[in-house]
């Protein structure tokens, strides 16, 4: 992947790539004020008055952002500047209503980073890439036009005004879409771990504005351009595409790369410059006078470390050695921090009512989440959080099976009622008689009739086609209507056969 | 009876308290006071029916023995950069011309809680940018003083709370607020010869404060003695937590505490405010000044700011690209004027808006500060400017080892003649020498008369204090006032 | 550094503020003089000297993760935000037609 090269007329071209992420920190309330952050309102409703930049109105940080913002960079194992400072970005635009940004520009809240990629999901053993992360610093977002409700006017929506932002900053270190792609599924799958952002990319809680320049293998950085508010990893991957191409085919035909802002537009799949943005910027940032230097205790900083939750590759380190999952379990449990949820809550609950230690249940729990309910979770178009049926009740149906009261045949059955009826699996399998037997007595005459029913067969077993001891098991199975202990059935067939 | 208007604010909150007058008629009183001053020019808005509101409210508070508050009945002019709900307030500027805000600013909310009453709107320089208030949309503020000379030039009452100082001065207004931000509140009290005080940064809240310079702006008041300005302050003053920079500190009980006696008190005399070309008289009134506080006890100690020279200039970068952002809001999208030419854009919409909304001094104020913030400059001036800020706190800080009291003039001259000074905008600027450096320091400083002049125009002498010590500047101003006996006013011409 | 009759333009242009050629002339020699007063700056030794923050010590004070805890600073105002818009439309602040 790391040898991704676009072929040019005059050899081989390397791409570089870097993403700057800005991620909606999931708070209650704005960055500066106290209105609401809640996705889908009416127009202007949830603006303050200092969202809306009336005459006198000041801003004042919300504990949490910063909060949530320190959590992340822990996270990615950053350095957090107990120092840091907001300054002010200048520029004039309808959705910007102060005539300037908060942001953080020289004292940023978070330092380097990195984040780990696998440069092959489907591969648990794939190799590795670290990508530097520059910086996060915090931010105010913009507020929206809508640009198709009057012939002679746009609208101005604030309600997303004062939002507090993330930007996370990427070093330069992708060097395919791939990698871009697993950087921001990785990081997705970060910031919904430590719950510092939902990372709904379709609500735009979570966009990427993609550098990307070519060069040479072996030269210099060629002159980058930036295309603005990506808004799912495909279309990450598909700008890196695209406008590698392009810069190749331009730099090719002897033209040279402006450094300037892009849109990306997915109909056309192709990115334009964005003119009306491009009259020579000149942000003149400087420190926010309305806000003092922010500076955070070890106190603040031990709240944050403490708060953390376990992290992508530690869990899944744990999954594998002390659980005993699969790689590919392991791996497929983690990727997302709600199934890993779900996952744990399940374990946790099986391990409760065995009396068992997780790892004894781990295995059966995984593979039981991972091919039961995502099969059924699949074929219903649901998601893992409209399951029907709750970590618990699943747990109750694993350690049915587990101490032999029903089959893991049984147990399917007993799951395609669950999720029409909701109904916990010990009272649908009294409510059906599933219950397994293991009376000996009853299973040794149902042998003894198979055995009787099929002499050929037993015959033909005897001369040494043991294969057929599985039809056995079947037969003896069916006419329990599946409720006998296969364990049972096994050793009797066995005794009934030596 | 007197003159209700020739009161002070202690004396209308005592009388009204005690019943010897109600506060409607106090109201009435100033109301109409304030409608026989049209010449001067001091409010851009009355609004005499919010007088009369509180003053009843005030009265059915006394018929029924309740508190009446710190300034129980007392009416007063609110200067126009306070956004007062309901009431148009327009920072003297065309641009927020018919602008009425849906709230209060914390300072006024806190006024009215405390028994004040609003007289009207006062006139000021543009956005707080003026010393002598030629810069408002609304026209110039006439001070209501005059030379001795027999001739009827008209003369500046300062800026930029020049309509404060003019009203407060001409009697109608028992007291004002005003705003500092280089010295705003001490050199048009100077001017008109009465008292204001720019306590410390943080102590009064900016929120609902129409903002010219964050990190510099501070309110405060101005009334016709330092009694009156410590009550009025300490009604003013107090932790606001919608203002970041508001300070989390209890406020004392000024009034209470006040005493002329300045005794273990030193008092420092910056060698480097005695600028060459000093105007001998207001040389006269700083000996003086010494004079009054050695008698009241104190001891006079020479002392060194070596940065003062640069606080000018540095003020002038620092203010300037604050502003340049600060007033970045005013575009014509949510409220204000909007010049939206034909077949305009967004951009254009700005551009045109922004041009017939502000006025001279306010463009190029925001063309200086744009410019020092811009990629090139920003390090050589910005940076460069806060570099000096820091030098010259600094100074004050070693100076806090030696006295615990700064002496020293309020301006460099008395009033000047309306536009005497509006071609140049550097001698304009060079009014607040003496102003700018506790202003860039942070540290509270008061104007109280001193005397007048030959031209029998009022001088004022400016006390500046260590960072939250407004009690020991108010001593030292009550020091002086009750030393130098300053009983002129001006003559009623208007 | 002195500032040229482009300078001007330009610097105009970023506040926007739109202003003539005759307006920028008559700004030029103003602006020029103002910067070349403030230039004495240059002569300080800063030398180890941190820029100004906070002039009077005092640190960032942080505020709840609450909605609407004060209705000064809280949204559903909507008519308050907009009882000054010059055209308002529909709930929205109307504005020249942008094209992005």
């Amino acid at each position: 992947m790391s040898d991704y090269r676009i072929q040019g007329e005059t050899g081989e071209w390397e791409v570089v790539i870097g993403l700057e992420v800005h991620a909606q920190i999931s708070t209650n309330a704005k960055l500066f004020s106290g209105a609401s952050t809640e996705f889908g309102a009416e127009p202007n409703t949830q603006v303050s008055l200092v969202d809306a930049a009336m005459p006198g109105m000041l801003p004042v940080p919300n504990r949490e952002c910063v909060r949530q913002a320190v959590r992340t960079g822990m996270a990615l194992g950053a350095n957090i500047n107990k120092y840091s400072r907001f300054d002010r970005k200048n520029y004039f635009y309808a959705d910007l209503p102060q005539g300037y940004q908060i942001s953080q520009l020289y004292h940023p809240i978070v330092g380097e980073g990195q984040i780990t990629v696998s440069l092959d999901d489907k591969d648990p053993d794939a190799p590795t890439k670290s990508i530097g992360v520059e910086r996060i610093h915090i931010e105010q977002d913009a507020g929206k036009l809508m640009h198709d409700q009057h012939p002679t006017m746009s609208y101005v929506d604030l309600n997303r005004s004062g939002v507090a932002l993330m930007e996370i900053v990427s070093k330069p270190d992708m060097a395919s879409p791939a990698e871009a792609g697993a950087y921001v599924r990785k990081l997705r799958a970060i910031l919904r771990y430590v719950g510092s952002c939902d990372g709904n990319m379709e609500q735009g809680s979570m966009r990427a504005d993609v550098n990307v320049s070519v060069r040479k293998p072996g030269y210099e950085l060629g002159t980058r351009t930036e295309t603005k508010n990506v808004n799912s990893v495909r279309f990450v991957q598909a700008v890196i595409e695209q406008e590698a191409k392009r810069q190749v085919e331009l730099i090719e035909g002897g033209g040279t790369v402006v450094q300037e802002t892009r849109l990306y537009d997915p109909d056309r799949n192709e990115t334009r410059s964005m003119r009306s943005k491009e009259d020579a910027h000149d942000y003149r940032y400087f420190p926010d006078p309305d806000l003092l230097p922010l500076e955070l205790d070890d106190d603040f900083l031990a709240e944050c470390r403490a708060s953390l939750p376990e992290l992508p590759d530690a869990k899944q380190a744990r999954y594998e050695s002390v659980l005993g999952l699969t790689p590919y379990n392991a791996a497929t449990l983690i990727a997302d921090a709600d199934t890993a949820r779900w996952f744990e809550a399940l374990m946790a609950e099986g391990a409760r009512i065995q009396g068992k230690d997780e790892k004894d249940v781990a295995t059966a729990s995984a593979n039981w989440l991972l091919g039961e309910l995502y099969g059924a979770l699949n074929r219903l178009g649901l998601s893992l959080a409209d399951s029907p049926v709750s970590p618990e009740r699943g747990a109750e149906l694993i350690a049915l099976v587990a101490d032999g009261t029903i089959s893991g045949s049984i147990a399917k059955q007993v799951f395609e009622i669950m999720l029409e009826t909701g109904d916990p699996a010990a009272k649908v399998v009294a409510d059906k008689g599933l219950k397994q037997t293991s009376d000996t007595g009853a299973i040794e005459a149902v042998v003894a009739k198979v055995l009787a029913d099929n002499a050929d067969k037993v015959a033909q077993y005897k001369d040494g086609k043991e294969a057929l001891f599985g039809f056995f098991v079947g037969q003896t199975m069916k006419a329990m209507q599946g409720k006998a202990n296969p364990q049972v059935i096994n050793e009797i067939l066995k005794a009934k056969l030596a | 009876m007197t003159d209700l208007t020739d009161l002070t604010v202690t004396e209308i909150r005592d009388g009204v308290a005690d019943g010897s007058f109600s506060a409607r008629e106090v109201a009435e009183g100033f109301n109409a006071a304030v409608a026989a001053a049209k010449p001067l020019n001091a409010f851009i808005v009355e609004t005499p029916e919010k007088a009369l509101a509180a003053a009843d409210a005030v009265d059915a508070k006394r018929a029924k023995s309740e508190p009446l508050g710190l300034m129980g009945g007392v009416p007063i002019g609110m200067k126009d950069l306070f956004c007062t709900e309901g009431v148009q307030s327009t920072a003297a500027s065309h641009i927020l011309e018919g602008f009425v805000p849906q709230y209060e600013s914390t300072v006024s909310a806190k006024l009215w809680a405390a028994g004040a009453g609003m007289l009207g709107k006062l006139n000021m320089d543009q956005f707080a940018m003026g010393s002598s208030n030629e810069t408002s949309f609304f026209g110039n503020v006439i001070s209501p003083w005059r030379r001795n000379d027999g001739g009827n030039t008209d003369l500046a009452p300062g800026g930029s709370s020049g309509g404060s100082s003019t009203a407060v001065s001409a009697r109608i207004a028992p007291a004002a607020t005003g705003t500092d931000t280089g010295g705003s509140i001490r050199q048009p009290a100077a001017f008109t010869g009465i008292c204001g005080i720019k306590p410390t940064y943080g102590r009064c809240s900016r929120w609902g404060v129409v903002a010219f310079a964050s990190s510099l702006d501070q309110a405060g008041p101005m009334a016709r003695t330092v009694q009156d300005c410590a009550i009025m302050l300490e009604a003013m003053a107090g932790f606001d937590p919608k203002d970041a920079t508001s300070l989390d500190n209890p406020v004392p009980h000024w009034e209470g505490a006040l005493s002329g006696d300045l005794k273990g008190k030193r008092i420092g005399i910056p060698r480097e405010y005695r600028m060459e070309g000093i105007d001998p008289e207001i040389d006269k009134s700083w000996e003086a000044g010494k004079a009054w506080l050695r008698d009241a006890g104190a001891e006079i100690v020479d002392i060194s700011l070596p940065h003062t020279k640069y606080a000018l200039p540095a003020y002038y970068i620092i203010a300037p690209a604050e502003a340049s952002s600060n007033l970045a809001r005013y575009d014509g999208v949510r409220y204000g004027l909007r010049d939206l030419p034909e077949g305009a854009g967004l951009q254009d919409m700005y551009a045109a808006t922004r041009a017939a909304g502000f006025g001279p001094e306010v463009k190029r104020r925001i063309m200086i500060g744009t410019y020092v913030l811009s990629a090139g400059f920003y390090d050589a001036y910005y940076t460069q400017a806060q570099k000096v800020r820091t030098l010259i706190a600094r100074d004050f800080g070693r100076a806090w080892g030696e006295c615990d009291l700064i002496l020293a003039p309020t301006a460099p001259s008395a009033a000047f003649g309306l536009g005497e000074k509006s071609d140049d905008p550097i001698a304009m600027y060079l009014n607040d020498v003496f102003a700018v450096p506790a202003s860039l320091a942070g540290l509270p400083a008061m104007s109280v008369p001193a005397g007048l002049n030959g031209q029998g125009l009022p001088l004022g002498l400016q006390i500046i204090g260590k960072p939250l010590d407004e009690q020991s500047v108010l001593d030292a101003g009550l020091a002086i006032e009750q030393r130098a006996g300053f009983e002129a006013r001006p003559g009623k011409w208007w | 550094m002195s500032v040229d009759l482009p300078t001007v333009k330009k610097i105009a242009s970023l506040a926007r503020i739109a202003m003539d050629d005759a307006e920028a002339a008559a700004l030029l020699p103003e602006l020029n003089n103002i910067l070349g007063w403030v230039e004495q700056l240059g002569e300080v030794d800063v030398s180890g000297v941190e820029p100004m923050t906070a002039v009077i010590p005092n640190t960032l004070r942080l505020r709840d993760d609450v909605v609407d805890a004060d209705p000064l600073t809280g949204g559903g105002v909507r008519d308050k935000i907009l009882a000054n818009a010059p055209e308002p439309q529909h709930g929205f602040f109307g504005v020249p037609k942008v094209i992005e």
